[in-house]
């Protein structure tokens, strides 16, 4: 357990344990994930399981309302469906959604970075023009024309089930140029060590030399970016969701939600939005100062 | 091309350069140069140099920044591709497209870096850093056979077999300059380019190095080439020296000849800035003006403008390499015996 | 008559979650009128740290713990920023590494100059201007009518710092510090750059503590010579005694193991190991163990400065504990 005592004992865990609300953001996180991965067991019915559905108990309030049951804490929505359930299951995608996305956009970004960085020279300065002139554009835009594009080359029947494959590429491909802009900064950096020279004289190959020393050496700051990349591709998701063309209503997620919810907002059901809203300000906020703090703890100069 | 000592060497040199050049095209603004039509300066880092070295000998290369000792060392070494000259590695040159073709050349020939800071790759752990040749050349036949090279290795250096399992990290300076040469060594190299190893290492810490060095060169029979820019330290552990001024060879010399009857007045200047530990209060000539920017060298020879005896040719004409004495010297002073 | 500048006990640490490092510990030093006192040690000892607190120019965490400084009678350590900032100005003036640094990349050095000597000095602009220039030519930089107005990235390296050592004596300071001010020069640089300090201080009766690892410079330098080892003064005495008569077995591993020309020696000499980090000090005199000479004694209790037999030489090692009282 010596490994275990190590990380008890770094600087990181005593920056950690030093903030309560990183500790308070981390166990919501934590939370949240956690109920959602084990989602299917822990709510009291499969909201999406038309079968599992209740018409009668449509529209119940949340419980501290009159007119709220016990079994469903925050209330129905117009199906019956359980609003503490579909959260639970909205999560789920949220957060698939979001950590694939900005696994794609660093999978390229950080190739793209590295040889970028690295070799240098016109292949440099193509990658980084290209990069640019995609930075105009701001990533909601983007996300939603490539899905656009997406869709329409895709058959009616596939569109459906290759929906969240497709979103999650429209997210990647507009995320992908900030991680390549660090990753290049960092290779750049790097390539001048004597390390790397090092390597060269041994007559390592330059493909070598870019995976085993100059990525492992340049995933820091990427890193961090990636967490604050994720709830960043979670909102984006969402506005996707809520204006009809992200996930499937089959498999909804907070986005759909707010966005059927809507619908009831000024009929008096209000719960049937608001819940979700909060659901993803809450995701959303633990996760950016998860990423805020590991940012500082990182950053030498502030140590 | 003449020998430096007089009586021809037994056996052919390990190294012979000549005539090596390289130039660097700086980068000018793309604009600059189709509407201003300023062509790109060329820096003449290393320009027209020539010297051998012997088996099992140490070569030391000196002189100030921008004279393109380092710059030898890397082109020596494959880091670049030289503009001009020959480089000629047991008998056959290194351009020759069987040597290129074969990885021999690599492995017979390492490099150890300053800055033991930046020498080793942060992330990986000793023993695979030293193994990094080891691997590339497939010089083990399994994970045991490397392991015991490695620990034989590290012992070798000095340090302890399980600080294998150790980042660069942990390690002072010193140690980090170990490693870099149990790196070096891990491939049965003949020759060692060895860039400043010292000049980043506290001097207690440098004489541990220097004398490690010293030591693995008498048992394995290596060569070095030593980049420095210390006078003392270059005593201490050479065998021949050249002293290199704006890219070109000022003197080479076996070392006694050098330090106790230098020619070039270059040479004669770096030897005055010695530091005089003895305090015997000898009296120094002054100095006059600084390295001047090596992309715009000097007419004729490089040094004219702050050499005490300077001639009209000097200015004009560029100094080529002549024998004199036990040493080659590129200056018209010696030529024309005006020293 | 008191000293220009007296280190009295002096001890600077830095809190850190695991502990207290101390990075000096008990230092004692004095640098008289005019004189240069060199500093020298392997990176690590605690010089630059000494010099930095002296100028007030200490980075948090770290603090000065214990000790006095005093310049010219007064107390340095505990002045409030607005006092420090002024004696910084006029009276102690400083010197660094790398000259790159040391000069405001968007102001011409003239009006770096200018402002310097305005702001601690009545004189009006023009005036000076005109010192600065004067001041410029001082410092050896040719055609300085014309180059007082150029920015220091048009300059080379050893005019630069020819330029830093115009800014640090422009109003005529009591006391420079130096640290490391030749490390990233050319050798045929260094010895002008010496020079020109060396002249220019006995010049203007400008006392010096030269903070270096470079043992030549010390020798070309110093009056005197304090050599420090993990935040100690091992031993302090005139510069022709350290250096060719040594007394503590640092400082004679340290000399031993420098080359020198005309020396023969197959082997140098060195001193096993290497220094201590801070967090490692051991008991005793911090030197100990890789010591050839040390006994009993040395393990386990620390010595102070003490007299080595010499006139003005002191050295912190009980070899000496018999030869006079505690220095």
């Amino acid at each position: 357990m010596g490994w275990l005592k190590r990380v008890i004992d770094h600087d990181i865990s005593y920056s950690f344990t030093r903030s309560w609300v990183i500790m308070l953001a981390a166990f919501v996180t934590l939370f949240i994930i956690i109920t959602s991965v084990f989602a299917p067991w822990v709510t009291i019915h499969d909201p999406f399981n038309p079968s599992s559905l209740n018409l009668m108990d449509a529209f119940t309030p949340p419980i501290w309302v009159e007119g709220g049951k016990w079994t469903y804490p925050l209330g129905t929505d117009d199906q019956g469906r359980d609003i503490l359930s579909t959260i639970m299951f909205g999560n789920r995608i949220s957060l698939l959604v979001g950590f694939l996305s900005v696994l794609l956009a660093m999978l390229i970004g950080v190739t793209l970075g590295t040889v970028s960085g690295y070799i240098g020279g016109w292949l440099d300065s193509l990658i980084m023009r290209l990069a640019d002139a995609q930075l105009t554009v701001p990533p909601i835009l983007i996300a939603l024309l490539v899905n656009g594009v997406a869709r329409a080359s895709l058959m009616q029947e596939l569109q459906e089930s290759l929906a969240i494959y497709v979103l999650v590429f429209s997210i990647g491909i507009a995320a992908w140029p900030q991680y390549a802009r660090v990753t290049r900064s960092g290779a750049m950096v790097e390539r001048n060590k004597e390390y790397i020279a090092a390597a060269k004289v041994i007559g390592v190959h330059p493909g070598l030399i870019m995976v085993r020393h100059i990525v492992p050496n340049v995933m820091g700051p990427t890193m961090v970016l990636a967490t604050i990349g994720v709830p960043l591709a979670i909102i984006i998701e969402a506005t996707l969701s809520f204006l009809g063309v992200g996930v499937p209503p089959t498999t909804p997620s907070l986005g759909t939600l707010i966005r059927i919810g809507n619908e009831f907002l000024f009929s008096g059901e209000w719960w049937i939005t608001i819940f979700p809203a909060l659901a993803l300000v809450v995701l959303v906020l633990s996760v950016n100062l998860i990423g805020d703090w590991l940012r500082d703890t990182f950053n030498p100069k502030l140590r | 091309m003449a020998n430096a000592t007089p009586k021809p060497p037994a056996s052919p040199p390990l190294l012979r350069v000549q005539e090596l050049s390289k130039y660097f095209v700086l980068s000018v603004p793309w604009l600059s140069r189709v509407f201003g039509r300023l062509s790109p300066p060329i820096l003449r880092a290393v320009d027209g140099v020539s010297f051998e070295i012997q088996r099992g000998q140490t070569f030391a290369l000196v002189g100030e920044s921008g004279c393109g000792k380092s710059t030898v060392a890397r082109v020596i070494v494959g880091l670049y591709h030289p503009t001009a000259g020959d480089i000629y590695f047991q008998g056959k040159s290194l351009e020759d497209p069987s040597v290129k073709a074969s990885p021999e050349s690599h492995t017979r020939m390492q490099m150890i870096f300053q800055d033991p800071y930046a020498s080793l790759d942060p992330r990986w752990r000793v023993r695979d850093i030293i193994a990094e040749p080891i691997r590339a050349f497939h010089l083990a036949r399994n994970r045991a056979e490397m392991g015991e090279r490695v620990s034989e290795l590290l012992l070798q250096v000095g340090l302890s077999a399980s600080d294998g399992e150790k980042y660069p990290h942990e390690f002072s300076g010193g140690q980090r300059q170990r490693i870099s040469i149990a790196r070096a060594l891990s491939s049965n190299p003949d020759f060692l380019v060895c860039d400043e190893p010292t000049s980043a290492l506290d001097v207690s810490v440098q004489a541990q190095i220097l004398n490690l060095m010293k030591e693995l060169q008498r048992r394995l029979g290596l060569t070095y080439l030593f980049i420095s820019h210390n006078l003392a330290v270059v005593n201490h552990i050479s065998d021949h020296v050249g002293v290199m001024y704006l890219g070109r060879l000022c003197e080479v010399a076996p070392k006694r000849t050098l330090f106790n009857q230098p020619q070039h007045p270059y040479t004669r200047l770096l030897l005055d800035t010695i530091p005089d530990l003895d305090l015997s209060g000898r009296r120094r000539q002054p100095v006059t003006g600084e390295v001047p920017n090596p992309i715009e060298p000097p007419s004729g020879c490089a040094f004219h403008p702050r050499c005490p005896s300077v001639g009209d040719r000097c200015r004009a004409e560029k100094p080529l390499p002549k024998p004199s004495k036990d040493s080659i010297v590129a200056c018209h002073a010696v030529e024309e015996c005006r020293l | 008559m008191t000293a220009l500048l007296e280190v009295d006990r002096l001890r600077i640490e830095f809190p850190t979650r695991r502990g207290i490092l101390v990075a000096v510990d008990d230092v004692s030093f004095s640098i008289e009128e005019g004189e240069v006192l060199g500093v020298v040690g392997e990176s690590g000892a605690g010089k630059s740290v000494t010099g930095a607190a002296v100028i007030g120019l200490l980075e948090p965490p770290g603090r000065i713990g214990r000790g006095d400084i005093r310049f010219e009678g007064r107390q340095l350590n505990g002045l409030p920023q607005e006092a420090m900032r002024r004696i910084r100005g006029a009276k102690i003036g400083a010197i660094f590494q790398d000259p790159l640094t040391s000069l405001n990349p968007i102001y011409s050095i003239g009006r770096q100059l200018t402002e310097t000597l305005t702001t601690h000095t009545d004189l009006s602009s023009s005036q000076a201007r005109s010192r600065a220039i004067d001041l410029l030519n001082e410092v050896g930089i040719p055609a300085a009518e014309r180059r007082v107005d150029s920015y220091p990235h048009e300059f080379s390296g050893g005019m630069r710092q020819r330029v830093v050592i115009a800014l640090a004596i422009c109003v005529n300071p009591r006391l420079i510090i130096a640290d490391e001010p030749t490390t990233a020069l050319d050798v045929s640089i260094q010895a002008q750059i010496i020079g020109l300090l060396k002249n220019l201080c006995h010049e203007h009766r400008t006392a010096i503590m030269l903070i270096t690892h470079d043992m030549g410079v010390i020798a070309e330098m110093s009056d005197r010579v304090a050599v420090m080892y993990a935040g100690r003064i091992a031993e302090i005495g005139p510069l022709r005694e350290v250096v060719k008569s040594p007394k503590h077995p640092y400082t004679v591993g340290l000399m031993d193991s420098i080359p020198k020309v005309g020396q023969e020696k197959d082997q140098l000499s060195h001193i096993r190991g290497a220094m201590p980090r801070l967090q490692e000090i051991p008991p005793g005199c911090p030197f100990h163990p890789r010591c050839p000479e040390a006994f009993d004694r040395c393990q386990v209790e620390r010595p102070d400065m003490m007299d080595t037999g010499h006139p003005r030489q002191a050295a912190s090692c009980w070899k000496y504990a018999r030869t006079a009282s505690h220095g």
